[in-house]
């Protein structure tokens, strides 16, 4: 998102605040339950036509957050709105926002129902929302066009008679059928071989600008975020620790966790490759967090600022740095000039 | 290897009139699981083994013109053999055959009806439970294991002695055996599925729950039921034998394998064939389903 579009436009999906914490229950009865802190207080807006990129390592809360996003599980606090307005908690008002946003899931074949064919696959989301058998068929047969798969040979065919990457088109066609505005990918290109992997992220690209579609792209692959995404945000146990343009994240990182994700990408080239890990050791676990910034334990940085108090940061803004050294005023030593 | 010809294109074909080749439907789960089975000689000749005596017992008053009930003094326990008897008489002179075939009435639909209704009932609580989870699934699975806990032929006479000798009585009592190992067949198996992307995907397309189940949950689980169920069968037509041997299901002079066998006991020692005969058949049919059931799951376990 260019500064100078400030004119705001309605986000075609915004997060505010999304809290969720899943509860893990001791072994003994009586025992007090823990607390996973899966996603806390996440906020994004998804301009409309653009591709927001959400990265982190395993187990950061991306999935998570796809799932909220989905309303298939409800957050603790905070707020999905589509265009500007809240969904209704009601059947009918999920059932609108479903058509609206849709997903594609990581593993191809177990998103693929093994005893449907391809073609009754697509068809089911439609004929839920009423459409006719018909018609959802024609339009199954123009999806699976669409994403490059002649519905001739594959529209009766069962998913374990196809490859990964035709399998996930298929997964591509059947969120399509619902005329969905949002696509969210999880990890959907992660499982396919690199070259497929090209073909589908074209595929992706060129669908997005003929069908008019906005998309949040999961994934923990640098480049192919680089390639897809227009903004990014960043993860780290739950949280965001910094989100901004793409192409500004990529140049001039400002969170240390950015750096050294971005340090860690493989580089092509011989001169640059690096022998040591830019960041060591495991994330903590996310049910006894650390007391001030998550990042701290790991954060080459540290300081005695950073283990105190959490960093603040300003909510909704498209940029955000959640880290002290961003902040002129937390005391950090080096504060202000990272930035 | 396209070696391009140097002298210009040939009449090449326009690709739009080449033939479209539309693929037919390709072959379905079951239909290929089918294909695999009979590619399977030991399953075959279960099967039609079972098809032959399930059609021939159901067809009895064709097959045959005595009346399994009414014997002859005269004729009694004559051996295999005998003319106008071919397997004999029992000890009250009864044809050997005609029993056996209207004894197998009995004794299947004494095996089938609880397997039937285990299915139903057990396949249904296991899907819900499976399904819903959470506290509810501990509730039914919790039930199901005090059911557990008493060895499954010592209840079924337990049930059966306290509602009383018959063949209706016998079939509740076998009835309640069977269901708590299939709701946890069923449990199990929709657990699996209900993890799945594809549930996900079909909740994130707005499907509810019974739509859910029906369209993605029961197809998938269908397999392994089907495969748990007919091995029950075996186990059913023997515990059914099992209770009329001891008197507590069909009564006489009700036609049945195991009442059968009780009442031809004496003859053991004079015509030891004819009082095993009404076993061989238990241990054909019980033998059948079991291999059969085998068979089924191997078919399956390919793709």
């Amino acid at each position: 998102m260019k500064p100078a579009e400030k004119v705001r436009i309605e986000p075609a999906l915004e997060a505010i605040s999304l809290e969720k914490t899943f509860t893990v229950r001791g072994g003994l009865p009586g025992s007090a339950a823990k607390k996973v802190h899966a996603v806390s207080d996440v906020s994004f807006q998804l301009q409309p036509g653009t591709t927001l990129g959400i990265v982190g390592e395993s187990g950061c809360g991306k999935s998570t957050l796809a799932r909220l996003l989905l309303q298939l599980i409800e957050p603790d606090a905070g707020d999905v709105l589509l265009d500007g307005s809240q969904i209704l908690q009601t059947r009918a008002g999920l059932k609108a926002y479903r058509r609206q946003v849709q997903m594609v899931f990581q593993d191809s074949s177990a998103s693929l129902n093994p005893r449907l064919t391809i073609e009754q696959s697509i068809i089911f989301g439609p004929l839920i929302h009423g459409v006719d058998k018909e018609s959802a068929r024609t339009d199954a047969h123009e999806l699976l066009t669409q994403v490059g798969l002649e519905p001739t040979l594959y529209a009766g065919r069962y998913p374990h008679e196809l490859s990964g990457g035709q399998r996930q088109r298929v997964n591509i066609a059947r969120a399509l059928a619902l005329r969905p505005k949002i696509v969210i990918f999880d990890e959907a290109v992660s499982a396919l071989d690199k070259s497929v992997e090209a073909q589908v992220l074209n595929l992706l690209n060129e669908l997005k600008a003929k069908l008019d579609l906005s998309f949040i792209f999961i994934s923990h692959d640098l480049n192919v975020v680089r390639y897809i995404a227009d903004n990014l945000i960043v993860m780290y146990l739950g949280e965001v620790v910094e989100s901004g343009s793409v192409d500004r994240i990529y140049e001039n990182p400002r969170h240390p966790y950015t750096k050294a994700l971005l340090a860690s990408m493989p580089s092509t080239d011989p001169e640059e490759r690096t022998h040591e890990a830019p960041i060591v050791g495991d994330p903590p676990s996310p049910i006894d967090l650390p007391q001030g910034c998550r990042f701290a334990p790991r954060c080459p940085s540290a300081e005695a600022v950073c283990t105190a108090n959490a960093p603040a940061h300003d909510p909704v803004g498209a940029e955000v740095v959640r880290c002290h050294m961003a902040d002129p005023v937390s005391g950090h030593s080096l504060a202000g000039q990272s930035s | 290897m396209s070696i391009v010809n140097s002298e210009g294109p040939q009449t090449a074909t326009p690709i739009s009139s080449l033939p479209v080749t539309v693929m037919p439907r390709s072959v379905g789960y079951w239909q290929s699981v089918w294909q695999r089975l009979c590619k399977d000689k030991v399953s075959m000749i279960c099967l039609i083994s079972l098809i032959l005596i399930i059609c021939a017992s159901f067809a009895a008053p064709l097959l045959t013109s005595y009346d399994p009930a009414i014997g002859s003094v005269i004729k009694r326990l004559k051996p295999v053999g005998t003319e106008g008897h071919i397997l004999g008489t029992d000890e009250l002179g009864r044809d050997m055959l005609t029993r056996l075939l209207y004894g197998g009435r009995t004794s299947l639909i004494m095996g089938f009806v609880p397997v039937f209704l285990a299915l139903l009932i057990g396949g249904s609580l296991g899907t819900f439970a499976g399904f819903v989870g959470g506290r509810v699934n501990a509730i039914i699975m919790r039930t199901a294991d005090v059911l557990f806990a008493f060895p499954s032929v010592l209840l079924a006479v337990a049930i059966a002695g306290a509602l009383g000798a018959g063949v209706g009585n016998a079939l509740v009592a076998l009835t309640i055996v069977l269901v708590p190992p299939m709701i946890r067949i069923t449990e199990s198996a929709t657990t699996q599925v209900r993890a799945l992307d594809f549930v996900e995907a079909a909740r994130a397309s707005g499907a509810g729950n019974l739509t859910i189940i029906r369209v993605h949950v029961l197809g998938n689980i269908l397999g392994p039921v089907l495969v748990y169920a007919t091995s029950l069968l075996s186990v059913a037509i023997i515990m059914a034998a099992g209770l009329s041997f001891i008197g507590l299901g069909a009564k006489p002079p009700t036609a049945e394998w195991g009442l059968m066998l009780n009442t031809l006991r004496a003859a053991i020692y004079s015509q030891p064939l004819i009082a095993a005969l009404p076993g061989v058949f238990i241990f054909i049919v019980s033998l059948s389903f079991n291999m059969l059931s085998d068979g089924l799951r191997s078919a399956m376990e390919v793709s």
